[in-house]
């Protein structure tokens, strides 16, 4: 998401950065052009207009007409006013009350309320160590009660609820987490329409039942200009704390995440950025703007790779190769995973500077299609030849071929980028593992080139 | 339900769609207010982008109307009232076609359903199957969602409700499996039309995208002309993006026409009229409720006098 928004402001951007000079047609024409990126980005018409209101005042002001690059100082307004846009800082939940803490999530249909839900479960159960209950009083939508009960098996966190009573859902699931001494319980509610005045109703009424500490406002990244109406009628209906943005992994270009906050005043908490039910990201708004401007968003892949990067496995490599022992198959599916594990090339590439500049056809051929091949080719090796790949001859690659459902080139190319990567590892004796392999990312890493074959 | 009835529902249901955008429009042209300056065509195009469609399109849009406008002398807010509905008309006219169940069909006759995670696929999936039973025709439908949690069970809940044979795996199944082992036993209960639901993804993953080109080559196998419609679902809230998704489900697999839903919510769905623009595919459907009922062909007339008002 935000990417091709990004896009837009760029190109505007490159001619504003050039020039020594600025008059106040450059600017109005440049503004202009930002007027319609935002447009086509789905931020709501008023929301534009107070922008780029705010824009224009800021670069006219004689700061930016006087300073040595006049171009560089409008984007840095522009940049500047869509912090301020978004929220100037990340807002973490608030759960600081005596448990349980009750979140409730509200939204339309469709907008991923289910799947957010147990995705903050697992977070806060991982990151936070938080005992937590999931319960569903969506009694309407076929299954809705099942499939949170899965989800809820999956992230391993407890499930309540049951009937067709959405209120005493809510109320018995509060006294279930009391009794059982739980931290938090996070209350999924059916998806409706803010003008479905009898639903609205109902659930005020499981808002003012469970006195949810936080309730937060699921939106779909994908809507239109209609997204600040049902924002503003369910902040009304309900006071939210906060939104959930979910959908970035599309090409939206998130002109809902500027609205929402803008007309509601209420801080985006989260970004949902994946299917996998780990896919929730803390919003930082700064970091966002820079990602919109194509300034990269290192700070979330530094903490993204502290946080899922395995630093025992990481050392232990790197322990070996210091003494000189060869790195060896099951190292680098090691390796392979941790990066799965970081959303993939993909997911990386999409948060470090310039890259956004890529082309497209070159950025859609990233996909972590090689990166899982790899490793079913890793997995049909015996442990022996993982440690010793030069045992794998005619005989041994058919099979690990056919095991691993791809074809012997494949694995003959794979022994080949294997054989030049462990030369490098030796070269790089000591700096070895992850870090090394990032920074050798760029001219396309060994075992996977990025930009496919 | 007699059909003006079922007319005056889904007006009923556009109503508050229409009264804002009519609203606006009516303060813009009203009586007395005959003046129609840069301000006044300028205003036009910011209602028409807040309707959702779009900058290129209102853009356009709006300078037909100024050229009409000299041309013709539209003075008051009816006369060019009138002159913007031709024009929404004539955009989307091409794009009323009825999904019909073609008589000399090979059996079963089979209807793909696609689209991004949300939209409402596995609802209209079942609300289809409804239309179909309705003309005494034997559907089944496939649960290739293996993905979602529950969205097999969802189905089944409608299947049972429908009376509607459901063909389901467990979760996590290969999704081209269950399409092929749906269609076996469509083909064995010589069934006429079959329901294949399938997992919301993003336009942009190709790993998922291909797998859907997998799932109808699959079902290739036991039928050569198969799928025979592939049903692209797009949520009536949805911004600009719904022209990325169409592009990108149509250059993948094929889309051969559009259904439309949560119609019945305030956003004025107006990314339609750029889509029909853009693509010229047939809308076949409309939802506009939660029930199996709430689901109707599309009716570009009503669905602009949902959007601009009765005038003209």
């Amino acid at each position: 998401m935000f990417s091709q928004l990004g896009d837009r402001l760029k190109e505007t951007f490159r001619d504003l950065r050039g020039r020594g000079r600025l008059s106040e047609d450059n600017i109005s024409q440049a503004l202009r052009e930002v007027r319609l990126a935002l447009l086509e980005a789905d931020v709501a018409l008023p929301v534009v207009k107070s922008f780029l209101e705010g824009v224009q005042q800021r670069a006219l002001g004689e700061k930016v007409l006087d300073s040595l690059t006049p171009g560089q100082a409008v984007v840095k307004v522009v940049h500047d006013e869509l912090v301020e846009l978004m929220g100037a800082r990340n807002d973490a939940l608030n759960l600081a009350v005596r448990p349980p803490a009750v979140v409730l999530m509200a939204g339309l249909q469709g907008a991923g309320k289910t799947t957010t839900a147990a995705k903050l479960a697992l977070l806060l159960k991982d990151r936070e160590n938080k005992n937590v209950l999931l319960s569903s009083v969506d009694v309407y939508r076929p299954a809705a009660m099942e499939q949170l009960r899965k989800l809820a098996e999956e992230v391993g966190v407890a499930y309540f609820g049951d009937g067709d009573d959405a209120l005493a859902i809510a109320r018995d699931a509060v006294a279930h987490a009391t009794t059982h001494v739980m931290d938090v319980v996070i209350i999924d509610t059916a998806g409706r329409l803010h003008v479905d005045d009898e639903m609205m109703m109902e659930i005020s009424r499981i808002y003012n039942e469970v006195s949810p500490v936080e309730t937060l406002f699921v939106a779909d990244s994908m809507s239109g200009q209609d997204a600040v109406n049902s924002a503003r009628a369910f902040d009304q209906a309900l006071e939210l704390t906060g939104v959930v943005l979910t959908k970035t992994d599309g090409d939206a270009r998130g002109g809902a995440a500027l609205s929402i906050r803008e007309v509601t005043g209420k801080p985006i908490k989260f970004l949902g950025t994946g299917e996998n039910v780990e896919a929730l990201e803390a919003f930082h708004p700064d970091r966002v703007a820079s990602r919109i401007l194509g300034m990269g968003d290192v700070l979330t892949l530094v903490e993204e790779v502290e946080r899922k990067v395995d630093r025992k496995q990481a050392e232990q490599i790197a322990a070996k190769l210091k003494k000189g022992k060869g790195f060896d198959f099951e190292d680098f599916k090691n390796q392979l995973i941790q990066m799965e594990q970081m959303g993939g090339l993909a997911g990386m590439l999409d948060k470090l500077p310039g890259m956004t500049d890529l082309p497209d056809h070159v950025k859609n051929r990233v996909n972590d299609r090689e990166t899982r091949r790899t490793i079913a080719i890793i997995n049909s090796m015996t442990a022996r030849e993982r440690l010793f790949p030069a045992l794998i001859k005619g005989s041994r690659r058919r099979r690990i071929a056919g095991g691993s459902g791809s074809q012997v080139q494949d694995v003959n190319r794979l022994l080949k980028q294997f054989t030049q990567m462990q030369k490098m590892m030796k070269k790089a004796k000591g700096k070895g593992g992850l870090a090394k392999m990032m920074g050798q990312m760029k001219g396309g890493t060994p075992g996977m080139p990025p930009f496919g074959r | 339900m007699p059909e003006s009835d079922e007319t005056r529902g889904l007006f009923a249901r556009l109503k508050k769609t229409r009264e804002s955008l009519a609203a606006n429009l009516s303060g813009l042209f009203g009586p007395g207010s005959a003046v129609l300056d840069d301000a006044a065509f300028e205003d036009l195009g910011d209602q028409l982008i807040l309707a959702d469609l779009g900058v290129e399109v209102s853009t356009q849009i709006v300078a037909t109307l100024r050229r009409q406008a000299v041309s013709t002398r539209v003075e008051t807010k009816e006369q060019l009232n009138s002159v913007l509905r031709m024009k929404l008309l004539e955009i989307l006219q091409p794009s009323v076609r009825p999904l019909d169940f073609p008589a000399a069909s090979a059996k079963p006759w089979v209807v793909v359903m696609v689209g991004v995670n949300g939209v409402g696929k596995t609802t209209t999936a079942a609300k289809l199957a409804h239309w179909f039973t309705q003309q005494d025709l034997k559907v089944m439908l496939g649960a290739c969602d293996t993905y979602r949690a529950a969205a097999i069970e969802q189905l089944q809940v409608w299947g049972q409700r429908l009376a509607v044979p459901v063909i389901a795996q467990q979760r996590g199944a290969d999704a081209a499996a269950v399409a092929h082992d749906a269609l076996n036993s469509a083909q064995a209960r010589s069934v006429d039309v079959l329901i294949i639901d399938s997992a919301g993804r993003q336009h942009v993953n190709t790993e998922l995208m291909e797998q859907l080109r997998k799932m109808n080559r699959v079902i290739q196998r036991l039928d050569g002309s198969a799928p025979h419609e592939t049903l692209l679902v797009v949520d009536a809230a949805t911004g600009q993006n719904a022209l990325a998704q169409v592009g990108a489900f149509a250059a993948s697999v094929g889309v051969t026409g559009l259904c439309v839903t949560k119609l019945d919510g305030t956003a004025r769905g107006g990314v339609l009229v750029a889509l029909a623009q853009k693509f010229q595919l047939p809308i076949y459907f409309v939802g506009v409720g939660e029930s199996v009922n709430d689901l109707r062909p599309f009716d570009a007339e009503a669905f602009v006098t949902a959007l601009i008002g009765e005038g003209g």
